[in-house]
């Protein structure tokens, strides 16, 4: 129980935030109304997924700099359950898009650059799927993930920023000004941010145990 | 405390400022006059059922994280076997 504290602290910070997220005062806004409340749980969806795909950013440049087998499957399990968080993120955001903007996917600059950042960790998975020598699928798929790093970072939240987009956080469009993360939000959804992100990374390392577990067991027969 | 912002710029005469007060004023009556439109699920929680929702929700997720520790404990005897081994 020692080394558990953290995993039974991301179980209390949800629960505040489930209690707090839905009970709690929020502004009365234009067009949102009680969805607002979305913000404690659609967004950190995205927190975490960022926070697993630069710890998987950071195991491929460790492989490529030391070729310890270790640091792939670290990285290769922090995409998939990235991408996990990544899924999530969309449907939930595609129900709050529906309800404010009229359409589950208008034709954005957000959300079309989310679609391809998705479809490119999609193909990260499935270039690892068609290489069969583990050395080289390794080093392509590190060399892969490095690359396509930045360039999520640039569609998800740069290029966004330059066009105008629907989307807060975009041009015109500020996610974190006064005008709709005011001080009575702003409690809660950090909790719920780190509270993801410490569930997010909980699964990503039971992912990795049992791969190294079947990795030993490869290795006895 | 949009208000007071707009009260405060409002005693200074900075040519920048102004224009920022006016839109704030601008964005203050907008606000008021969403505000009195919008509705808020106020009835919602007075009558007390809105707890139920979160109870259930807490349920859900707790039962989720009761699973999650569940696999984290099978996992960590699978790898004493194998250490042992």
């Amino acid at each position: 129980m020692r080394k558990s504290w953290w995993k039974i602290l991301a179980v209390v910070l949800i629960s505040l935030v489930i209690i707090a997220g839905l009970l709690g005062p929020v502004p009365a806004l234009f067009l949102l109304h009680e969805t607002i409340r979305n913000i404690y749980f659609h967004v950190p969806m995205w927190f975490a997924m960022l926070f697993l795909y630069t710890i998987s950013v950071i195991y491929s440049i460790k492989y490529l700099n030391t070729g310890k087998q270790e640091y792939d499957l670290m990285a290769v399990e922090a995409v998939n359950t990235g991408i996990t968080f990544c899924f999530m993120g969309l449907a939930t955001g595609m129900l709050w898009a529906n309800i404010t903007w009229g359409e589950a996917w208008p034709n954005d600059p957000k959300l079309n650059g989310s679609a391809i950042a998705t479809l490119m960790y999609l193909a990260y998975l499935v270039l690892r799927n068609a290489l069969e020598e583990e050395q080289k699928r390794a080093k392509i798929s590190a060399v892969y993930n490095i690359f396509a790093f930045p360039i999520m970072i640039v569609l998800l939240y740069i290029l966004p920023k330059l066009t105008d987009s629907l989307h807060p956080g975009s041009g015109g469009n500020s996610a974190f000004s006064n005008l709709d993360m005011n001080n009575q939000l702003r409690p809660v959804f950090y909790t719920a941010v780190i509270g993801w992100i410490l569930i997010g990374t909980w699964m990503f390392t039971l992912r990795y145990r049992l791969r190294i577990i079947e990795q030993k067991q490869n290795e006895i027969n | 405390m949009k208000l007071i912002n707009f009260l405060k710029n409002l005693t200074t005469f900075d040519m920048k400022k102004l224009s920022l007060s006016i839109a704030l004023v601008f964005m203050t009556t907008l606000n008021i006059f969403a505000q009195s439109e919008i509705d808020m699920a106020t009835g919602l929680r007075s009558s007390g059922k809105i707890y139920v929702v979160v109870l259930v929700m807490l349920v859900l997720f707790l039962g989720i994280a009761g699973y999650l520790f569940i696999l984290d404990r099978k996992i960590t005897r699978l790898e004493k076997k194998q250490n042992q081994k």
